[in-house]
Parts: C-alpha cells; structure tokens; sequence
C-alpha cells in the first residue's frame, strides 16, 4: 500500500459506562467492572442501562447544552479528548481539512420524545413545541455540534448505519483521508440512546430487553441465561491521519487500520444473517492480505440476544474455525451495547493489547451456551499473551448491515 | 403583577436561558442583545417561556418591543398587571 494511503490512529477521546479516558476504561475492563446500572426512565420506570458520568461542563457552556442534544456534548466531550490526545497543534492547524464523521444508530427520538411530552402538558397544542427541536433532530446534529464547539469547516455528516455505525465513521473516514478529501478525520460514534424510553419499549416488545437483579449481571453475551440487550450511551472519536503526516509531527500512534468491510444482509429487518457476516469478516482479511489466523483478538458484536450471538458464533466458527491462537472476546458484557458507538468504543478497549499483551475478557459468562462454545473465548478472566499484533472488530446492526475493522500494531 | 415582578419574571426567563451569563450589572435602558450573548434563537425562546409561564402569546410584530429590559417591562405590564403569581 502507498504510504500515503496507510491511515493510523493518533488520538482517542471516550465515555463509556465504565470510564471516561482510556486509561479508567481500560482498567475497568481488566478489571471486570460493569457500568450497568438502574436507570429510571419515562412511562417505563426502572430499566438497567449503561450511563455516563463524565464532566459535560469541560468543554461546553451550560447554555449550549440547553441548546444542544446529548449526542452532541457526547460528541464534543470526545472529539476535544481525541484532539488534546493527539498532541496535535489545534490552533493553527487549517480547520477546512478537518473532517468529522460519527456513526449514530438513530437520532432525534430523544429530542421528539421530549416534544411529543411537552407539549402533551398543554393540551397538545404545537405552540409549545420547541423551536430547537430541528436543529436538535436533523441527522448530522451530533457531529455538526462538533464543528461548531471546535471551529471546524471542513465537512460533517453522520452515518447512519444501526450499531454498526461506530465501525462504519471510522472508514469513513479513513476513507476520506485517503481521497486527499481531508488530512485529519474526528471519526467514530455517539449514542444517546438510552434517553427515550422508545428504545426499551422496543427491545421489550422484541422480547430482547435485559433484565436481572444485580445490574452488573445483566449483560452476558454467551451465556446460557442471557435474556437481551442493556441498552448503553457513549462515544469514542479517534483523530486519524495519513501515516506521513502522523510521522511528520511525531504522533503518538494507537494502530493502523489495514483491513475493513462492510456488507448487508438482504435477509431481514431485525434477524442477523451468518453468512454474509462471514463473508464480511473474509473481505477484511482480504483486503488486509491477512488469512484468520493472522488475528489475535477478536472482538465479538454479540449484544445477549438469544438468536444474535448463536448466528455470530456461527459466522466465528465459519471464518476462525482451525485457529487456536485467537481470543475471542465481548466488551458488551461490561458496557451493554453503546449502540452508535459500541464500534468504535469496543474496538477502542482492545487497543491497549498492544502494549500491555492483556486480553480484557467476556465477562458473565458463568453458565455458556452451547450453541455459543467458542473454544477461544475469553471467559471471565482477562488473559495475557505473549503479544497482540493484530485485532479484528464486528459490528453488525439491523438491516444486515455488517462491518468488519482490523488494526494493526503500529510498524514502519 | 406589579412593575418590578414583570421585571423579576423576564429576568428569571432570561437568566434561564442564558445561565452562564452574569446580569447583577444589567442595564435595563440598553439592549439586551449589546449586553449579553443572545441570539435570535434565545429571544424565540423568551416568547415561548412568556407563553408557558404566562400563557401570554407576544405577536411576531411585537418581538421589537422586548429588545431591552425596560421595553419589555413596558411592554408586557399592561399585559401581566391583572396575573395573579402563585404565593
């Protein structure tokens, strides 16, 4: 590949759950600590979630969260920790090419929501309805927040991809850097999910809402007595740049991104179809020029879903089959399923394997399904290897839309 | 509703909506817009937060008349006097 096309990682701002940097998310998932909790949300009551508690106040003023929504200050909190991580030189770099590309699951049914509820106060009579509900909903909300906290005129849009959405910003924007359309990409993904009751009402009429006792228990992808989706908020953007500008101001480099695809379905709206996930997993490795056993962490979509993870697991079986020297493990189990973001945020939490050599694990994995049995999984534990070169990361969502990434250890 | 508790009312709406502006020195002669970082958007947001509070619909005519404190003061007086404020 031509060194201009190679695009790397040089800066990674987060909240998950379990953490607001990398380094307390990171210990967190070694540590196998949940960020479920209960959650109180409206007609529904109590529901498990994954909350973030990270300072919304560092990098915007109160009345532009009044104005804006919480992807947007997701968004920005991420994007300005993805900058300051970088080391980049902000302020005199050229803001027109700087390009900003998040993946969201869905957006506007929170700010709706609440319209729809405010104006039912006064009879619903559509004067109350909110003059900022538009600028609120439109689709590019989040990351148009981002240029304008930062000061940015280089493009923004959203992309809109169900809960592949996190992987699909990411190529994007490596993408866009490597058509000259920019030279520093803010990519990654953003959810706000949890803050309509929509969402659980939905996955409860779905019969895939989770539920337990102990919150910390109620996300368990693999598990025999997995009962469905946590439904989470976060975000994670990284700054990615060609690898000669990253080189040229000596950038801290997380990986380089050697291998994607994404693909669909065309099988149904909800259900996951393993063949074409397989085929999605093949054409990274593919394109990175990687067979699987190349791979030595693989990080599962699978959202504790009975059906979802049992298709997954096959898909593995299908691609990994032969290959011991793979850990396979899920980041859902700690966070529940970030949704927009659960992509990049997931991918994100494996990053340190580089450094560290530990394999963060699956956790609530106390009774495995058998239809989920992978032989590489990590159960529980994390794991220490001799080294990690290469990660893989699923992310899959509703209309069979299928995205597969791989990063690589950073070599010259 | 006497002058000042229409003067206090406004204050509180803007204060609301402006919560990271400082308005113990407000000049109630000058536009509010001079003083304080509004914008259009927020002025929206005042006729709607006079129609919730108030039920109090200010006309799109009418919008000039809340350019500075005194202005709305004598502007929604006449409309506010006989409002009776929760004790």
């Amino acid at each position: 590949m031509a060194l201009e096309d190679r695009v790397v990682i040089t800066g990674i701002g987060l909240t998950a759950p379990n953490g607001n940097s990398l380094t307390e998310y990171r210990q967190n998932l070694l540590a196998g600590k949940s960020g479920v909790v209960k959650f109180e949300t409206r007609f529904m009551g109590e529901v498990l979630a994954g909350v973030c508690d990270f300072d919304d106040l560092k990098y915007q003023k109160k009345k532009a969260l009044r104005r804006g929504t919480r992807a947007g200050s997701i968004a920005i909190y991420c994007a300005r920790g993805a900058i300051e991580d970088s080391g980049l030189d902000f302020e005199n770099a050229d803001k027109s090419r700087i390009g900003v590309y998040l993946g969201t699951t869905e957006h506007g049914n929170v700010e709706t929501e609440n319209e729809v509820y405010n104006i039912s106060k006064y009879g619903y009579d559509i004067k109350y309805w909110s003059h900022h509900h538009n600028p609120r909903t439109v689709a590019n909300n989040p990351a148009g927040e981002v240029t304008l906290n930062m000061g940015i005129t280089g493009p923004h849009y959203s992309i809109g991809a169900a809960c592949a959405a996190g992987n699909l910003g990411i190529i994007q924007g490596m993408q866009m850097l490597r058509l000259q359309e920019v030279d520093l990409a803010l990519v990654g993904g953003v959810s706000e999910s949890i803050h309509t009751f929509g969402i659980f009402a939905s996955f409860k009429s779905e019969g895939a809402l989770a539920a337990h006792d102990d919150p910390a228990k109620a996300s368990r992808p693999f598990d025999k007595n997995r009962n469905g989706i946590v439904c989470s908020e976060g975000g994670c953007v990284y700054t990615l740049e060609r690898l000669p500008d990253a080189e040229k101001r000596g950038a801290k480099i997380y990986g380089e991104i050697i291998g994607h695809a994404a693909n669909s379905d065309a099988f149904d709206y909800i259900l996951p179809e393993p063949g074409r996930q397989a085929e999605c997993m093949r054409l990274a490795l593919k394109r990175a020029g990687l067979t699987a056993d190349a791979i030595d962490i693989l990080n599962t979509h699978a959202t504790a879903t009975m059906l979802g993870d049992i298709q997954e697991c096959k898909a593995v079986r299908e691609v990994f089959g032969k290959c011991r020297g793979v850990r396979i493990n899920n980041t859902k189990s700690f966070i529940g399923h970030t949704m927009g973001a659960a992509g990049a945020l997931e991918l994100t939490g494996n990053l340190p394997s580089f450094e560290d050599s530990m394999v963060h694990a699956t956790i609530n994995l106390d009774d495995i399904d058998p239809d989920c049995a992978l032989d590489q999984l990590v159960v529980n534990t994390p794991e220490k290897v001799e080294q990690v070169n290469i990660i893989m990361n699923n992310s899959f969502g509703m209309f069979g839309i299928n995205s597969v990434l791989i990063v690589q250890r950073f070599q010259k | 509703m006497t002058r000042d508790q229409v003067r206090q009312a406004v204050l509180d709406i803007i204060i609301d909506i402006a919560p990271d502006e400082d308005f113990s020195a407000i000049k109630d002669e000058e536009n509010l817009r001079d003083q304080f970082d509004l914008d259009s958007m927020d002025f929206l947001d005042i006729v709607m937060e006079l129609r919730k509070r108030f039920n109090l619909e200010v006309p799109e005519k009418d919008y000039p008349e809340l350019i500075s404190m005194a202005s709305s003061v004598e502007y929604l007086f006449p409309r506010l006097k006989d409002w009776k404020l929760a004790s």
